[in-house]
């Protein structure tokens, strides 16, 4: 198992987002969460990455237990994984090649603890943006770019160090239908390539159905449901019989 | 409180465990320093000027004009030049400081940070707390000095003193000790202003708004606490010249 979550709980004030949580992602699979919004589908990420704490549970990410583990051994683990942002969370004082450099430049090479060559970090940067069809924007700021191009900038910011898992925050949300299947697209054109294990969290179910291994329903702070997409739309769930009926493309009109 | 106790400990171990690149630590010495000269030059300048106006017309009633030089260095190395070197920065630096990270905060760049494994206490305070530590007690002397310098220019050109009576008491009645609690306090003002506006530019929350609010509350919390710790330090320095002056009569 790549990740394990097991009995999370993360409250914020008065408001209790996870109760009890349980997921397992394997390796090597893309597994789509699908829930209302508000119900805590982001904060489960941003545990899973440890940028947040729980207040309770365990996260193991292979067989590092991120909840509990020393801060050096947390920032090992975590220089594994990436995350696309919804805002794409670009740097906006770097550039488009700086922002994709950004990591590289940073950490170095994993393997032999030195720092990447300039040519090298220059042919990486060259390839993830051509990858997400970014060339000739290397100068430009994040501001410049519409939000479809920030979104790309940001996959290709992961594409660049080739993390061994994925997380993606609402990839979609926010763009026109064209721009989005071409950020789905991508999602599993990296993953083919890096033979990453992703969770990509998501409100559009076509999405959902184009990059998924595995669905799952996040409900009342837990996961409710996974399964496969072919057995997940077979659950009788309210929420579910609604997202098939959307698939179904049914009118007011009914036509 | 405790948390922001918790972001200075943070911060000096970041900065100890793992250096920031000389390159992070330069380019803010260039915005704290470099960009902040002009306005401590004219702070200080017209300071002096101010100063030296006062101390000639209220101390000239009492035939005291001849502490005109002295009372303008005193005034600027141990008071003045601090207080309002700290000050200045605060509103040029400060509270951009806390814009550009509370902007960072509320658009997730200092969680995209977290999720490359980055440090954000490493990256992006630690050279901010370094840079100010460095250059705002230069920036101090460097104010004194102008202060210095605007009052001679009015005590010569205005009140016609000579330059000796402006200067040689100053060779008797300046001290190391003066000079030490000017940079002691410049050293203590930069940690403070700087640390003050990181911390709740870490803290912003609420989006653009938020961050408007967290550049004031920056501003008024560092203004409020300098002049604060400005007492207590005045207090806790002459307290400790008092003491080693009587030891050395003693011996």
């Amino acid at each position: 198992m790549m990740i394990r979550v097991r009995n999370l709980w993360k409250r914020y004030g008065a408001i209790q987002v996870l109760t009890g949580l349980n997921l397992d992602v394997v390796q090597g699979e893309t597994l789509v969460i699908l829930g209302r919004s508000g119900v805590g589908k982001s904060v489960l990420l941003r545990q899973i990455i440890g940028i947040e704490k729980p207040d309770q549970g365990t996260i193991s990410v292979g067989d590092v237990d991120i909840t509990t583990c020393k801060k050096n051994v947390l920032y090992q683990t975590v220089k594994n994984m990436g995350m696309l942002f919804q805002s794409a969370a670009l740097f906006d004082s770097l550039n488009i090649e700086e922002n994709t450099a950004f990591y590289l430049r940073q950490h170095g090479d994993p393997l032999t603890q030195k720092p990447y060559s300039e040519s090298e970090i220059k042919r990486r940067v060259r390839e993830a943006l051509a990858m997400v069809a970014l060339e000739g924007t290397e100068k430009k700021m994040p501001s410049d770019l519409s939000g479809g191009m920030r979104k790309r900038a940001g996959l290709a910011r992961l594409i660049a160090y080739r993390p061994a898992i994925l997380l993606y925050d609402e990839p979609t949300t926010g763009l026109d239908p064209i721009t989005a299947q071409q950020i789905n697209e991508l999602i599993v054109q990296t993953q083919k390539e890096l033979k990453s294990t992703s969770i990509v969290v998501t409100h559009d179910i076509h999405s959902a159905l184009f990059i998924a291994d595995r669905l799952a329903l996040h409900k009342d702070g837990s996961i409710a449901y996974v399964a496969d997409p072919a057995t997940f739309f077979t659950i009788d769930d309210p929420i579910i019989h609604f997202l098939k009926d959307h698939l179904s493309h049914k009118t007011r009109k009914g036509s | 409180m405790g948390e922001y106790v918790s972001l200075i400990f943070d911060v000096i171990s970041a900065s100890v465990r793992q250096t920031p690149s000389w390159n992070l630590i330069r380019e803010q010495l260039y915005h704290i320093g470099v960009m902040s000269f002009s306005v401590v030059a004219i702070t200080g300048f017209t300071t002096g000027f101010v100063l030296a106006a006062q101390s000639f017309y209220q101390l000239g009633e009492k035939g005291l004009s001849a502490v005109t030089g002295v009372l303008v260095a005193k005034a600027m190395i141990t008071e003045l030049g601090p207080i309002l070197t700290a000050f200045m920065v605060t509103g040029r630096v400060g509270s951009a400081m806390c814009a550009e990270l509370g902007s960072m905060k509320v658009t997730e760049q200092i969680d995209a940070l977290r999720s490359m494994a980055i440090n954000p206490l490493s990256y992006l305070i630690a050279p901010r707390f370094i840079a100010g530590i460095f250059m705002i007690p230069l920036l101090t002397l460097f104010s004194a000095f102008m202060g210095i310098l605007g009052g001679y220019l009015i005590a010569i050109t205005l009140f016609h003193m000579p330059s000796s009576s402006y200067f040689d008491p100053m060779q008797i009645h300046i001290s190391l000790f003066d000079l030490a609690t000017g940079a002691i306090k410049a050293f203590i003002f930069g940690a403070l202003l700087v640390t003050v506006c990181c911390y709740k530019g870490m803290k912003t929350s609420g989006g653009a708004a938020g961050v408007g609010k967290a550049t004031t509350q920056s501003v008024v919390t560092s203004y409020i606490l300098i002049l604060i710790s400005d007492f207590f330090l005045t207090m806790a320095l002459n307290m400790i010249h008092q003491q080693m002056r009587y030891e050395w009569m003693r011996n």
